[in-house]
């Protein structure tokens, strides 16, 4: 019973103790967190003193007052090894032979830049920009070539060592294009320490580099093998090089071991620049094939679909380029924004203006296609000329956003640059919401009805007049967004249009008029096959031989590759 | 007199003029310009204030090579149905034969004094002639080539696309795919034909210097006759039985193939004749101007030709002559007294005729006269198809 009532107390009491020693334990942990964070920042600080064991400022002194060689050498490496955030400019300036210093007492390490009246300088320990002084005021540190040759791999280690993945990519890429001696040390060190994989196989190969001039075989051979791995030009070359016969049937490559294994991981790496070299121009060509798309997808709604032969549709396009070009004017301070901006406003300039074209001019040419030619036709002039005497008669440039340059580099062989990727992405998703509005809204539905029977549309109560517009100006907006596009890739004039129309009006007709898949697949195939060609015949017979294709294409058949088949085909 | 017009009513231009009073008039017309130009101009002296300069001459030649031309394109477009829009490759075909030719005749006068090659060439480092440049230094093997050349073309290119019954606007867009594809083969260095600048500094045709002004008025008078010739020609086609099959498969082209006429061979006649009449424009116009350069294969050149004829009257062959003339001549005082008002003008030209003219001017002298019929009740109604 006692025992039966203490229970609940004895719980109580023994819980309770348990919570104050865990409150206990866990101020001790936190003291003992700050008791070793102290120790640490205290060690790390006594790191940088032990390692230094002088100030900045006391280094620098004993580098100005060094004068022989070795007293040099002892105090480059002692800064290389310091980590003075100043370290690696310093160097670098020194070994440029821009760091001079002040006669003053005590004299100033400083960088100087030449000036017309001397010397213009700022502090190596600060920056600080000190003025311009005379020609007699500083006096440089002055190195030679063993120094040269020690900043050279010094600074090469630095840049290995740094943070940033991509300064120490970058690094090691200069250390291929440059292979020295010098460097292995700090590169094999960079091996050893290096997480990133990227880095890591370019280190390789910039020790690779420099081993295949090692005396010893063993070394030549291990780098043959680093280089494997690798599209590398600069490699390339190498290897093709040892291959050399000259006149007497020597190789340049005297030692036969290593130049066969170099013939065969030579062998390698042209069948994969081969293999690599397709796939480019696969891209490519499928870039081009993208451009073409978007500039032939407006004509294949106003021509396949309406029938209606817009020779104005080129100019759509210039209208678009232009719209890019006046928004970047007026938000020069977001360029990276003004082409996302100029993307719904070219829509809206080249759909409006194709609105009015329609409702002005082409309604009172439907069932003549040839009459719309020479009406749209002079409507282009009349843009041309519009947009001469409003710009003049020169190329704009349009400043492409920071993210459209620059590429992916796949490997040594292949690199895609963005603009090109981007542009296939961006034709894929303007055919895509085309599809999307043709197929699935109810104003796409209206479209179709009124093209495929305007009479019956007409009598279900569908405004065909209001339709047609809309068709219009849908096709002309699409050649507004291409025209966005385009300012990209080419000069923005007021001959940009025409530049494209006639590639536009083979695509459509290729493909099989009315038929956007057929637009899509006409589009990308003449692309590739452009590309292809290209390095057999050059770009200008290339495009000949496309267009001889295309005419010979038409004869076999007559409405393009696919071809709508139903009554309404021969009218 | 009376026996004078009746001969002249037996014989065939008469019998064609007979129910054709405009033909008759552009006939005379051309005859009266191939002898008062001439007369105004070499014999009349230079400071009478009835003189006409030479540059008008020139300019006047240019004009009727452009009215050759848009004959040819009204025969084929007007009467058939064929929308080419690649005449300007005929044309520039034509004209390039000619300019081979005026090339050869320079002989070792050209800059570098290379009688065996033309100077690009021996700029280009070439040693030898390219063998399609042999026999171009005979005046009428060139004159050969000049109709040969684009009716050769013409005939390929026409037996392939009638052949497979490639029409309408189709038919329009692979003309214009082959006259971009020659403007960018005779762009290249490689084909031979003088590349980016083509074939200029002529010196002489036939030993007489184009420079001279008789030479000048012999080309006019060339010119003048040569459309006469075309139209006379042009006429006699399309007044015959032949011709009104063509028009037959221009309103209805299924229907006439129905009723058992070969609808291709029909068509490619009348191309490949529309082609050598180009031609010769071309080789007729390249002396006159003085070059020739690939920019005459330029689609947008093709274009205006078919406004020439729109604007003219489509369907009516003096329609078209009035049409080349009227827009050349309004290009040449626009292009000189607004420059910047010239391509707003023609953009306007092309739009208001289609719109508002379809038959061009002859169609709106038509229907005044008419009018002016109806109201003198002596009611004789213009046939007039579009």
């Amino acid at each position: 019973m006692d025992n039966a009532m203490t229970l609940p107390r004895y719980i109580f009491r023994s819980a309770l103790i348990v919570l104050l020693a865990m409150a206990a334990l866990a101020q001790a942990d936190m003291a003992t967190d700050s008791v070793v964070q102290g120790a640490q920042i205290e060690s790390a600080d006594s790191a940088i003193e032990a390692s230094a064991e002088m100030s900045v400022e006391e280094v620098f002194a004993e580098l100005i007052a060094a004068r022989s060689t070795s007293a040099k050498t002892d105090t480059i490496q002692k800064i290389a090894n310091s980590d003075f955030p100043q370290a690696q400019t310093v160097l670098q300036a020194l070994q440029e032979g821009e760091l001079y210093y002040t006669k003053a007492k005590p004299p100033v390490l400083v960088f100087a830049v030449n000036h017309p009246d001397g010397y213009s300088i700022s502090s190596a320990l600060n920056g600080e920009d000190l003025g311009v002084v005379g020609l007699r005021d500083v006096r440089k540190v002055s190195i030679n070539n063993a120094l040269r040759n020690l900043l050279r791999g010094l600074l090469a280690e630095m840049a290995l060592r740094s943070e940033s993945v991509d300064v120490r990519l970058q690094a090691a890429k200069n250390l291929i294009r440059s292979p020295a001696e010098e460097y292995l040390p700090a590169i094999e060190k960079a091996i050893a320490n290096e997480t990133s994989d990227k880095v890591l196989v370019s280190l390789r190969l910039a020790e690779g580099m420099i081993n295949i001039n090692s005396d010893e075989q063993t070394k030549r051979l291990a780098a043959i093998e680093a280089f494997s791995d690798t599209l590398d030009s600069d490699v390339m070359s190498l290897l093709a090089g040892m291959q050399i016969q000259d006149a007497d049937g020597n190789y340049q490559e005297s030692d036969e071991v290593v130049r066969l294994a170099a013939a065969e991981v030579l062998r390698d790496m042209k069948a994969q620049a081969q293999l690599y070299k397709i796939v480019e121009n696969t891209f490519f060509g499928l870039s081009l094939g993208s451009v073409l798309l978007l500039t032939a997808v407006g004509l294949a709604i106003t021509f396949g679909v309406m029938g209606v032969i817009n020779m104005a549709h080129g100019e759509m396009m210039m209208l678009g380029a232009y719209t890019t070009y006046v928004i970047q004017l007026i938000m020069p301070n977001y360029i990276d924004y003004s082409i996302i901006v100029a993307i719904p406003a070219a829509f809206l300039v080249s759909g409006l203006v194709g609105i009015i074209i329609e409702r002005g001019i082409i309604r009172h040419l439907y069932g003549r296609p040839l009459e719309t030619l020479l009406a749209t036709f002079g409507v282009s002039l009349i843009l041309q000329q519009a947009v001469r005497s409003i710009f003049s008669p020169l190329n704009k440039s349009v400043t492409a956003p920071s993210w459209l340059s620059g590429s992916w580099e796949i490997n040594g062989a292949l690199s895609l640059t963005y603009n090109r990727l981007y542009i296939i992405v961006f034709s894929l998703v303007v055919l895509a919401l085309l599809l999307f509005v043709l197929k699935k809204t109810f104003v796409g539905l209206q479209m179709r009805a009124v093209t495929q029977n305007r009479a019956m549309a007409n009598s279900m109560g569908i405004r065909t007049g209001w339709v047609d517009a809309l068709t219009f100006g849908l096709g002309s907006g699409i050649a507004g967004i291409a025209g966005v596009a385009l300012s990209q890739l080419t000069n923005v004039g007021p001959n940009l249009g025409q530049s494209y129309i006639i590639d536009s009006f083979m695509v459509v007709v290729f493909g099989g008029v009315g038929n956007l898949f057929g637009t899509f697949f006409a589009a990308m195939s003449l692309g590739v096959a452009n590309k292809f060609l290209e390095p057999f015949a050059g770009a200008v017979l290339a495009k000949i031989f496309v267009l001889v294709f295309i005419i010979l294409f038409i004869q076999w058949r007559p409405r393009g590759l696919f071809a709508l088949k139903g009554r309404f085909v021969e009218d | 007199m009376s026996k004078f017009d009746d001969v002249f009513k037996q014989s065939l231009i008469g019998r064609l003029l007979q129910s054709d009073r405009a033909g008759t008039w552009l006939l005379g017309a051309l005859l009266a310009l191939a002898v008062l130009v001439p007369f105004f101009n070499l014999v009349i002296p230079a400071d009478s204030f009835l003189h006409l300069p030479t540059y008008l001459v020139v300019l006047m030649g240019k004009y009727l090579c452009y009215a050759l031309l848009a004959l040819a394109l009204d025969l084929i477009w007007g009467y058939c149905g064929i929308l080419s829009l690649g005449h300007g490759a005929f044309f520039a075909l034509g004209g390039y034969a000619m300019g081979m030719h005026l090339m050869r005749q320079i002989g070792d006068r050209g800059v570098y004094g290379n009688a065996e090659l033309p100077d690009f060439m021996v700029f280009l480092n070439w040693t030898e002639l390219p063998w399609y440049w042999y026999g171009f230094d005979n005046f009428f093997f060139a004159m050969f080539m000049v109709a040969l050349v684009p009716a050769a073309l013409a005939f390929v290119f026409g037996w392939l696309a009638f052949r497979s019954r490639v029409t309408g606007v189709y038919l329009s867009i692979i003309t214009q795919a082959m006259t971009y594809a020659l403007l960018l083969a005779f762009f290249r260095n490689d084909m031979g034909f003088g590349g980016n600048n083509g074939l200029t500094d002529f010196k002489d045709i036939l030993g007489f210097s184009l420079q001279s002004d008789g030479t000048r008025n012999v080309l006019f008078v060339l010119s003048a006759l040569s459309v006469a010739g075309a139209y006379v020609l042009c006429r006699a086609i399309v007044s015959s039985k032949y011709g009104r099959v063509l028009v037959a498969i221009r309103d209805a082209e299924s229907r006439t193939r129905f009723m058992g006429y070969r609808v291709e061979h029909f068509k490619l006649f009348v191309f490949v004749v529309s082609a050598m009449l180009a031609g010769i424009a071309g080789a007729l116009y390249v002396p006159q101007v003085g070059i020739i350069n690939p920019g005459e294969f330029s689609p947008v050149n093709s274009i205006e030709i078919v406004i020439w004829v729109a604007v003219g009257g489509r369907g009516t062959l003096f329609g078209a002559v009035i049409g080349a003339i009227v827009v050349n001549y309004a290009k040449t005082y626009f292009t000189g007294a607004f420059p910047e008002v010239w391509l707003f003008m023609l953009g306007a030209l092309f739009v208001i005729s289609t719109l508002y003219l379809p038959k061009g001017i002859v169609g709106v002298v038509n229907q005044y006269r008419e009018r002016l019929a109806v109201k003198n009740s002596a009611n004789k109604p213009q046939e007039l198809s579009s």
